[in-house]
């Protein structure tokens, strides 16, 4: 033998799907003869890189895994007491483990296909069933991004139901934490509102118009206030009421609910969910049901499918932005799904009891050690305390304190020049108290110990706010205590869940391809995980490394200058964008310009995003192959000439389509003294290849959870950073609390300096194992499978769109608007059939009413893609049945689609085709089926009768349909 | 498509009717709105006593394929509202000229009215549509 010195593992052969065998029979369908002659054929040569890309070469998963363990290793894990909205918890391991760290959970796509998604559309239930007890509210959604931006939406709202024509005043207290009113002041600025920070007790309401009023409860710097008689003063000036609260102090204190606020929010991080240096973390958002109908965000509820049985499903979806659009009330796409589900398990799995207990020994060790501090001689007000303290000490000392806390591993929050904060969270265990102790003595010995301190403990939570209602009642949060039956009911929901573990998920524009283990293994390593955002950046030195790396990565990648990874998802990159466009007019004098064009096939986030950076969106036409109007686009520049202010452009298209025009319609817009603004979500066809630079672009952002690799979630978490060209670098998001960002920063849109930073690792993991070749290829053959699916079907259904040499890019319109006329047969039918053959359908009616859009990815291979062809096939000669007499309009395999194991199995069988026909269509179904876990959802009872919590026990006991089958 | 447009009422271009009851005026929408909105879940009315203007929106329909805005086909008052829409929003499609109308209104200005369109010139934009 020879030594086989130069082998290496690739990482790419794994990534990529189809083999050089399977990738020489795809060609020769495509017809061509390699691939770059499709790719030639498929990108405008006038915007193809000139230079390759120049990346260090890849490395193996071993030895990516190694080296970012070194980078992992100049983090310092400190013990935090710094509190304000994030804190240390101990995620169960049954959920770590299961839930965390498992594909069967972290792969799945958003549940828009609510038959396949039954699993967690319950946990999300759990989830707001919990929200909804805790702050004592009526109706909860399913996360949002993170307690900042929740309380943006929160003024929002109150915006939206309580503002006049001239906007008016939002009052924030000066007690909420400095990140929420940093991401508030943001989000007021472009919208002309004027945003009042005072104290809650003094502030004159009377003074002018206030829409709303936002308090923190307990404050951030540890007061549980009594909130009763500034609600009612918020209530008689006309505005809402919004507190920001904690849900494990709500186990203790009176809900916010029983107080008079119409909105709760905040974070339900320390339920499970490591701290991860700022993210990802579900927040959560809980009103009146007066308001659920402009309720930003996603909301589970309660409806019944085909056979009148319980089922769950998104309710409200007409009142998301791609319906919506300018006129949508928020740009929030996205929840924290994952992250929602752990917290909501967590809940599940401790009880109402457990959490008790978890909230007593955290309320009681500060207790504790505000009695120590006070023996010690800091006195200060300890009365009304939950899990926080303010230690009142002179200037000269605190620096000392904090320096002899950080020699011990211990942060300490510096609220100001004169005071000291401290948080407990339920890692705090008695020996931490004593050590804080111990600092505050100056390191000499205390005089008194633990046991004499803690003589005679009483509560300082003040009779009138103490908790004495009823929460979690529900059996699902009283049933799962043993590790045993978590276990279980954790699995029994993923069973009912169809993920990447199971099939493709072939969505269009939301490119589901591998979430690589290699990946995926660093999230959950203490040393990114234990990390609090606001911890001292000397501590954070492996994460610098990772941004700063990362950083480089995807300014190259686009071609731009600077990168800001804080943008917590798609709809905030692209929030985030517009504003550093719009700082960049006002900056030159030019902040009069305020026209968005937007063409009108955009995904309907770009306008809602548009309103809310304080545009006016004007649209522009595309033309019958679904390209932009160049016309149009010159007419409406010149028309707005004096007041555009920037494009916002998809690319390739989402028709999924490179426009030849591109580089055009960019200068068009320069030339009259716009920016233009490109959506990163279909950049999966341009790595490599071209660059939102090359195009002609200013701005994009990058949806991390599309191209680089960042799981769903089954709906979050996501990751939307941008990048910018120089001119626009010293306007990037800063923060208030971590100095990053440009000189003259914009502010924050995210609660976190680098928004979810623990999951830039797999972006980091996937980048430097892939190298500039394999991210080429990668890009190359997302390509050639979507024009190998193209070519596979379109003697069976019109395939719409396709650039000017005929080839679509990395995704395809399949058309089925004309089945409606021939067998009665609608897109929903289609997308339900699928499940019957195992598959997740495509997106569903977008960007045209009517049609599939088929993503496949690159890492899918062609017997998976082949499999998915064949069934779309087989549907084709279901549908030519009806279409034919055979069967009949009303009553066949897809209007009755997706048929249940339970539906199966019924004794009778009168429908007009056979069982096989039903449940066993494909050969490889019978090797290994997906049960749908319930029939078709029926949205319509649903939306007529909203129910977002989980239902009365009496309906599990029971589980009788209401109607026959 | 175009199928039902009783004769004696008036039209706007974004499918409201408007029946003339004397000095008041019954407002819904078109059995063409609610074919293409289809099932009805919810409808967003205006407070009684509030004022609405003409080519305004005054509320929002809500299906579970869309949400449309209201227009009022004239400036006036709101004197009723169609409370029964609350529980019952599917009677807009089950008989959007009837039990589905939305609101009543005072108008102030009758000069508006020939501003809207008769059954004819509906049906007319309709086909071309």
């Amino acid at each position: 033998m020879s030594l086989n010195w130069k082998y290496q593992e690739s990482f790419a052969d794994r990534h990529i799907g189809p083999d050089e065998k399977e990738l020489h029979g795809m060609l020769k369908t495509v017809g061509v003869g390699s691939l770059d002659e499709l790719i030639d054929q498929t990108v405008p040569a006038a915007i193809r890189s000139k230079e390759p890309l120049k990346m260090v070469a890849p490395w193996s998963e071993h030895d990516a895994l190694a080296v970012l363990e070194t980078i992992a290793a100049k983090n310092q894990l400190f013990r935090s007491f710094i509190g304000m909205g994030y804190y240390d918890t101990q995620t169960p391991n049954v959920i770590l483990r299961n839930i965390f760290q498992n594909p069967g959970w972290y792969t799945q796509y958003t549940p828009y296909q609510a038959e396949i998604a039954q699993g967690r559309l319950e946990a999300l239930l759990n989830f707001q069933t919990m929200v909804m007890d805790l702050t004592g509210l009526e109706v909860a959604n399913a996360s949002l991004l993170d307690e900042g931006t929740a309380a943006a939406e929160a003024m929002a709202l109150a915006l939206h139901v309580k503002g006049d024509e001239s906007g008016g005043a939002f009052f924030v207290s000066e007690a909420c934490h400095p990140q929420t009113l940093d991401v508030v002041r943001t989000r007021a600025q472009p919208l002309g509102l004027e945003v009042v920070v005072g104290d809650h007790r003094t502030v004159d309401l009377g003074a002018r118009k206030f829409f709303g009023a936002l308090v923190q409860y307990p404050a951030t710097d540890g007061v549980v206030h009594d909130y009763r008689a500034f609600g009612e003063k918020v209530h008689a000036a006309g505005g809402l009421f919004i507190v920001a609260t904690d849900l494990l102090a709500l186990t203790m204190l009176t809900p916010p609910g029983e107080f008079g606020a119409d909105v709760a929010v905040g974070s339900a991080q320390r339920f499970g969910v490591p701290m991860g240096y700022g993210g990802p973390h579900a927040a959560f958002f809980a009103t009146k049901n007066a308001y659920t109908r402009v309720m930003p965000g996603r909301i589970i509820g309660v409806s019944e499918d085909a056979q009148g049985r319980r089922a769950l499903r998104m309710a409200l979806q007409t009142r998301e932005q791609h319906i919506r659009r300018e006129k949508a009330t928020s740009n929030i796409c996205t929840a924290q799904v994952l992250l929602a589900i752990m917290a909501g398990m967590y809940a599940v799995y401790h009880g109402p009891r457990g959490l008790k207990s978890i909230a007593e020994r955290v309320h009681g060790l500060t207790v504790l050690l505000a009695r120590g501090l006070t023996k010690l001689g800091y006195g200060a007000n300890y009365e009304n305390v939950f899990d926080t303290l303010r230690v009142e000490t002179a200037p000269p000392h605190i620096r000392g304190i904090l320096s002899a806390a950080e020699a011990k591993g211990m942060n300490f929050r510096r609220i100001d020049e004169r005071a000291i904060g401290l948080s407990l969270d339920e890692a705090t265990r008695p020996a931490d108290v004593e050590a804080i102790l111990s600092v505050f003595a100056g390191g000499k010995p205390l005089g008194f110990t633990l046991e004499e301190l803690g003589k005679d403990l009483q509560s300082t939570i003040p009779e009138g706010l103490r908790r004495t209602s009823p929460y979690l009642t529900h059996q699902v949060f009283n049933s799962y205590h043993s590790e045993t039956e978590m276990l279980r009911y954790i699995r029994r929901l993923e069973s009912r869940d169809l993920s990447l573990t199971h099939s493709m998920i072939p969505l269009g524009s939301c490119t589901m391809k591998l979430n690589a283990t290699a990946e995926m293994i660093p999230v959950t390593w203490p040393q990114f995980g234990k990390l609090h955002p606001f911890a001292p950046s000397s501590q954070a030195a492996g994460y610098k490394v990772l941004f700063d790396q990362l950083e480089q990565m995807l300014a190259s990648l686009t071609g731009f200058a600077g990168v800001s990874l804080q943008p917590n998802a798609g709809s905030q990159g692209e929030y985030a964008g517009l504003l550093v466009i719009r700082a960049y007019h006002q900056n030159r004098g030019q902040g009069h310009r305020d026209v968005c064009l937007i063409p009108s096939s955009a995904h309907g986030t770009n306008p809602a995003t548009a309103v809310m950076a304080g545009y006016q969106v004007v649209v522009v036409k595309c033309d019958e192959s679904g390209n932009i109007d160049l016309a149009d686009l010159r007419a409406k520049a010149d028309e707005h000439k004096d007041k555009l202010a920037a494009l916002m452009v998809t690319y390739p298209s989402t028709h999924g389509v490179f426009e030849e025009e591109i580089k055009e319609i960019c200068a068009a817009v320069h030339e009259r003294g716009g920016q233009v603004y490109m959506d990163g979500a279909n950049l999966n066809a341009q790595v490599g290849l071209t660059s939102p630079a090359a195009i002609g672009a200013d701005v994009c952002h990058i949806n991390l959870h599309k191209t680089f690799c960042i799981p769903h979630g089954g709906g979050g978490p996501g990751m939307g950073p941008i990048c910018v060209a120089s001119h626009l670098v010293k306007f990037l998001p800063g923060h208030s609390v971590i100095t990053t960002g440009g000189s003259e920063s914009i502010g924050a849109v995210s609660a976190a300096p680098w928004g979810s930073a623990s999951i830039l690792v797999i972006s980091w993991m996937y980048i430097a194992m892939m190298g500039a070749e394999g991210l080429t290829k990668a890009t190359k053959m997302a390509i050639l499978n979507a024009n190998y699916i193209a070519e596979r079907l379109q003697q069976h259904y019109p395939v719409l769109y396709r650039g000017k040499r005929g080839r679509v890019a990395h995704e395809c319109i399949v058309d089925l608007r004309h089945l409606k006329k021939t067998a009665g047969i609608e897109v929903e039918d289609v997308a339900k059939r699928l499940m019957d053959y195992g598959f997740h359908a495509p997106t569903v009616s977008f960007p045209v009413a009517g049609t599939l859009m088929i993503e496949p990815t690159e890492s899918e291979s062609k017997a998976e893609l082949d499999r998915l062809c064949d069934a779309l096939i087989a549907i084709r000669g279901e549908i030519r049945d009806i279409e034919e007499g055979k069967a009949p309009k009303d009553n066949n395999v897809l209007k009755n689609a997706p048929h249940t194991a339970r539906v199966m199995m019924a004794p009778e069988w009168n429908r007009p085709y056979s069982r096989e026909q039903a449940a066993f269509p494909a050969p490889w179904v019978t090797e290994h089926k997906f049960w749908p876990a319930v029939g078709r959802l029926n949205n319509v009872l649903g939306d007529r009768k909203l129910v977002c919590s989980c239902p009365p026990i009496e309906d599990y006991m029971s589980p009788e349909p209401s109607k026959a089958a | 498509m175009a199928g039902n447009i009783p004769q004696n009422l008036k039209y706007t271009k974004e499918h409201e009717w408007a029946r003339i009851e004397g000095n008041r005026v019954v407002v819904g929408v078109t059995q063409h709105a609610q074919e293409a909105l289809g099932d009805v879940v919810y409808v967003e009315l205006p407070k009684v006593g509030s004022t609405v203007s003409a080519g305004k929106q005054f509320g929002v329909i809500e299906s579970t394929k869309a949400v449309s805005d209201l227009f009022a086909p004239l400036s006036g008052k709101v004197v009723k509202v169609n409370e029964a829409l609350t529980n019952n929003p599917q009677t807009v499609n089950s008989d959007p000229y009837g039990a589905g109308w939305i609101i009543e209104l005072e108008p102030s200005d009758s000069k508006e009215l020939a501003g809207l369109m008769d059954a004819t010139a509906y049906g007319n934009l309709l086909k071309n549509a």
